[in-house]
């Protein structure tokens, strides 16, 4: 029986493994350091803020593993030796495969800062770090103040979490507004704003300079490049991650920031596959970026290679652009590509509503000569993935969008909708007398 | 404002205090004509029991119920068992030795408590509900922004089974124990509510009626709690509303105007099983014997079962009853929501709810087809059963022991719907319609899920929310209620409650959506 060993728990290892088991019934074996079992690592941040414990973040009850004949071995795995097929453990004997899944993740940048590898120094990426965080940042009696570094979407929810302590917090961004290398202008600025309603420092334009020490080699204060000095007893970095795969440097497997994959996922190495966080594409796919640290990615990378490793090679052809978000209390949700100003192509034109008084807009994109709408980001107000990859693959105009904008709608019934004040806004801005249609069942359920 | 609701708690709790104190004090002292009046109107024919009464307690003073209610209960059992064993079955007194004390005990008080309703009420209820409003309304300030404020529930000790929680299990149960099984000890608390109970119905209180007049104060304050923690939720302020609305105006106040006008005590909303004594002899003798009011009740309580109850779930899932109308849906969602988490996910859990509650189901059918057997052929028997045993075992075990102590004292520990996960057989009559023939689901957003949990963490029925969402399979369970928190939870929008085409509505999937359409296309269209 062939083997089939995934390093790494996460999202990714654990999904190929999952759909492996439901297309046959090879041996596999799922290594991780991190974790005896498999848990959502979205959800790290409920756990400190007391919304759940660590085990609801665990979607699989323990005997799952089990009954679906998935072995499980908690252990790092120090190096990979391809030529034998084996790979070596930090602990016990070595573990040989047939195929092996690197799902390793990633683990958060360390840009050099000077301090940054203090006590009370930490990221926020996996269940260690967030052990680490319950005992340095228990209450704000223990954490006077906390400073997070990189203005991302980690760094929020560590802002978030401390808030939840009532801890203060100082957030140095380095943008000159929050997420504005991802979200235009207008989203970016209504976020600034609800990051300092919940009365968090926000600091735009602010870069890290060094962190100091104190007597015991515990953080003190951080240094920034604006001279300012912040008294602190905790500094949380969380400016990005890097692909987890130092332990590959010199195993003959082709690393770039990544593990180098081509569109099969396959490395270099025969037999050897890279998926999630960790896989970095030769080239990217469309828009996206060579290395996808999103959960969604890791995910359809698991289902793709499932197929692959079972006999049925297929290439990683993910299909429309998705995401989402929550900063505080807004939700984030975003469908095709809405560009910030930088990255904005020439082509690309924006629609911007914002509501008069609630944390609510949208931003739609489209295609500046020919109308094709092109994505739409939204906030507060919950929109049918289904509709818009719909639409996206049907390549609709943005009137078409606009007028069938209340299908898309997926906010809880009762909810105020806005559909008729964005429709009015648009028609005003582009002179356009476009009607908004009644929202009907039978267009949303057409697929089904 | 930390300060206001601390001030709020003390209050608070010197209210419920001294509600914890009324049962065992309190001076009791029955006089002579009370006593006549009280043979006369339950017609005792006793003389055993008449003059062991009037020896032992008329004219004397008892403190505390502890005191007066041996004396009552040793008597009636005595003048029982005589009357029995000289086959003087007409002397013999089906009245309860504790409902007997409690009836006694009713008319004997005269100490301070019974003497100043008014001042005792304010002490009890009057600071319990002030206080309780002290500790709810600062949070309008303190919560912040409005949206999701599940902030410390599994830190703190209250809402994380901690020692309160036990305590708070503790005083439940025992207060649901004392209800049901020693009424007598309800006495002084039926005083609080007298003055309220005579303007409604005419009558004194009864300890049912205390019972009823807490539930609508305890799910008034509380709804107040979920306006302000779900503000930003309209379903949730919409919903609440609606539960309440019935609460007290269905389950409260009409029978309580009913029992004025001379008509029988009933709660139009109330359907059977749930209401499982419904189709009981004594009730539809009553029903029978009230002329037209009667009849109307008894057509619209079939219906209300066979017909209303159905359609509506078809329409709109049965959320509308058990999470808009219901009383005991009701409370599990005001007093019950700071406890929604603690329903277990497990798999297991599944399987024996499946178990329980569809076998409460059948018992409650079962029973109530033998009740009407026995209704319309005029016999005591069934195939060798009593058909009154079954009716004592069904109100003891499922209608007192399930779905009252178990149902509401279980909160703090096993979350806010055990009775109606596990018990409610009318709640498993309408998850086979919800089940197999309704619009109703919960629509899983596509491919947006990542698996964190809050749902599943947050559903007070125990569905593994998390495990169809993270499939992209929209939710289609016999058990859900559709409180609609899951969606409410959701930090990434995946979540919608919706009444649409039966088409469509169960969409096992493989691979969800975003991902190559060519594998979707392959695995998911089988
Ligand atoms: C706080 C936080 C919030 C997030 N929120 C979102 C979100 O809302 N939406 C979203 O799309 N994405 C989010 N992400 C990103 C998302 O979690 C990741 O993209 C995803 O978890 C990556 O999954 P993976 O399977 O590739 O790797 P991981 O989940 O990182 O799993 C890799 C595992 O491999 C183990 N491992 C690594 N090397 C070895 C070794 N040598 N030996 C043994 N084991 C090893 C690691 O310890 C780890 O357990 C978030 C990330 C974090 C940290
Ligand atoms: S709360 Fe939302 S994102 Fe989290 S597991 Fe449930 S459906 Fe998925």
């Amino acid at each position: 029986m062939e083997t089939i060993v995934i390093i790494g728990n996460g999202i990714s290892g654990v999904t190929a493994a999952r759909h492996i088991r439901k297309l046959s019934d090879k041996r596999i074996v799922i290594i991780s350091a991190e974790s005896e079992y498999f848990f959502s690592r979205t959800a790290l941040m409920y756990v400190y803020m007391g919304h759940m414990k660590f085990e609801h973040t665990q979607p699989y009850e323990n005997w799952f593993w089990k009954k679906n004949r998935i072995e499980l071995v908690h252990g790092y795995v120090t190096t990979l030796d391809h030529k034998n097929k084996q790979l070596h453990l930090k602990e016990g004997e070595p573990l040989a495969y047939d195929k092996l899944i690197i799902a390793t993740g990633s683990k958060p940048n360390r840009f050099g800062w000077p301090g940054q590898d203090l006590k009370g120094v930490q990221g926020m990426y996996s269940k260690q770090e967030l052990e680490q965080l319950e005992k340095d940042a228990p209450d704000n009696e223990a954490c006077h103040r906390a400073v997070i570094v990189g203005g991302g979407l980690i760094g929020i929810e560590l802002a978030e979490m401390l808030r939840s302590r009532d801890i203060p917090v100082t957030f140095l961004v380095r943008e000159s507004s929050f997420w504005n290398g991802v979200l235009p202008e207008g989203e970016s600025q209504m976020i600034n704003e609800h990051i300092r309603e919940h009365h968090i420092d926000l600091r735009l334009s602010t870069n890290l300079v060094e962190i100091l020490a104190d007597e015991n080699g515990k953080a003190r204060a951080v240094v920034t490049d604006k001279g300012d000095t912040i008294e602190c007893n905790l500094v949380g970095l969380t400016a990005g991650v890097t692909p987890n795969v130092d332990f590959l440097k010199g195993s003959g497997i082709e690393l770039g920031r990544g593990v180098k994959v081509n569109r099969f996922l396959e490395t270099n190495i025969p037999d050897i596959y890279g998926i999630g966080d960790c896989a970095e594409q030769h080239e990217s796919i469309g828009n996206r970026r060579p290395i996808e640290a999103v959960w969604y990615t890791g995910r359809m990378m698991g289902e793709t290679l499932a197929q692959t490793i079972c006999g049925n090679k297929l290439e990683y052809k993910p299909g429309h652009w998705f995401n989402s978000a929550k900063f505080l209390d807004i939700e984030y949700q975003t469908y095709g590509w809405v560009f910030n100003d930088n990255a904005r192509k020439e082509y690309e034109e924006h629609f911007h509503w914002r509501h008069p008084k609630e944390k609510i807009c949208i931003t739609i994109s489209y295609h500046k000569e020919n109308r094709l709408f092109l994505g739409i980001n939204t906030f507060g107000i919950r929109m049918r993935h289904e509709i818009f990859d719909q639409w996206l693959s049907e390549e609709r105009s943005v009137d078409h969008v606009m007028e069938y904008l209340k299908d898309a709608n997926f906010d809880p019934e009762f909810y105020t909708q806005y559909e008729d004040a964005i429709v009015q806004s648009y028609n005003q801005q582009f002179g356009t007398t476009i009607q908004p249609r009644k929202k009907s069942w039978k267009r949303i359920f057409i697929k089904a | 404002m930390k300060t206001i609701k601390n001030i709020g708690l003390v209050i608070f709790l010197i209210g419920l205090g001294i509600f914890t104190a009324l049962p065992l004090i309190g001076t009791f002292s029955l006089s002579q004509s009370d006593f006549d009046q009280l043979v006369m109107d339950n017609n005792l024919k006793s003389e055993l029991f008449i003059s062991a009464i009037e020896q032992d307690v008329v004219g004397k003073q008892f403190e505390g119920m502890q005191s007066l209610s041996p004396i009552v209960s040793n008597a009636l059992d005595k003048a029982n068992t005589r009357h029995r064993k000289n086959k003087e079955y007409k002397k013999v007194i089906y009245i309860k030795q504790y409902d007997m004390a409690a009836m006694i005990g009713k008319r004997a008080g005269s100490g301070f408590i019974a003497k100043n309703k008014g001042l005792m009420w304010f002490l009890t209820f009057g600071l319990g509900i002030f206080g309780a409003l002290l500790y709810i309304l600062p949070n309008v300030v303190l919560l912040g922004q409005k949206g999701i404020k599940n902030d410390g529930i599994y830190l703190e000790n209250a809402t994380n089974r901690g020692w309160i929680a036990w305590l708070v299990f503790v005083s439940l149960v025992t207060f649901y124990l004392v209800l049901y099984f020693r009424p007598q000890f309800a006495v002084n608390w039926t005083y609080l509510v007298d003055p309220i109970s005579m303007e409604l119905s005419g009558n004194a209180a009864g300890h049912w009626f205390v019972y009823g007049f807490m539930y609508c104060v305890v799910m008034t304050v509380m709804a107040v709690r979920m306006y302000i923690k779900y503000r930003h939720n309209v379903y949730q302020m919409v919903r609440t509303t609606s539960v309440l609305f019935f609460q007290i105006v269905f389950a409260f106040l009409i029978p309580e105007i009913m029992v004025r006008l001379q008509m029988p005590y009933y709660d139009f909303k109330n359907a059977f099983p749930l209401d499982y004594d419904f189709f009981f002899q004594w009730n539809l003798r009553s029903l029978i014997n009230s002329g037209g009011i009667g009849l109307f009740i008894l057509v619209w309580g079939t219906v209300l079962t066979l017909v209303i109850v159905p359609v509506m779930v078809y329409f709109f899932g049965k959320r509308w009853y058990c999470s808009w109308v219901c009383g005991c849906g009701g409370l599990a969602e005001t007093l019950g929501d700071p406890y929604r988490q603690h329903s277990s996910k497990t798999l297991l859990s599944w399987k024996v709810e499946r178990w329980l509650v569809h076998g409460v189901l059948v018992f409650a059918v079962g029973m109530t087809l033998m009740t009407l057997y026995s209704f319309f052929s005029e016999t005591g028997t069934v195939l060798g059963i009593k058909t009154a045993s079954v009716q004592n075992s069904y109100s003891l075990l499922i209608g007192s022991f399930f779905a009252g102590v178990i149902g509401t004292g279980f909160y703090p520990i096993f979350g806010n719907r055990v009775w109606c996960r596990f018990g409610c057989p009318l709640a498993a009559y309408l998850g086979f319609v919800q089940r197999f023939k309704s619009r109703f689901r919960i629509t899983t957003n596509g491919g947006q899920c990542i698996s964190c949990g809050n749902c599943s963490t947050y559903c007070e029925q125990g569905i593994d929310v998390r495990a169809y969402a993270q499939k992209g399979e929209n939710i289609i369970r016999s058990s859900c209620v559709g409180c609609g928190i899951c969606s409410a939870v959701c930090p990434r929008g995946v979540l919608k409650l919706e009444n649409g085409p039966e088409k469509g509505r169960i969409n096992p999937t493989q691979v969800l959506l975003g991902n190559d359409v060519d594998l979707m296309h392959l695995v998911n269209d089988k």
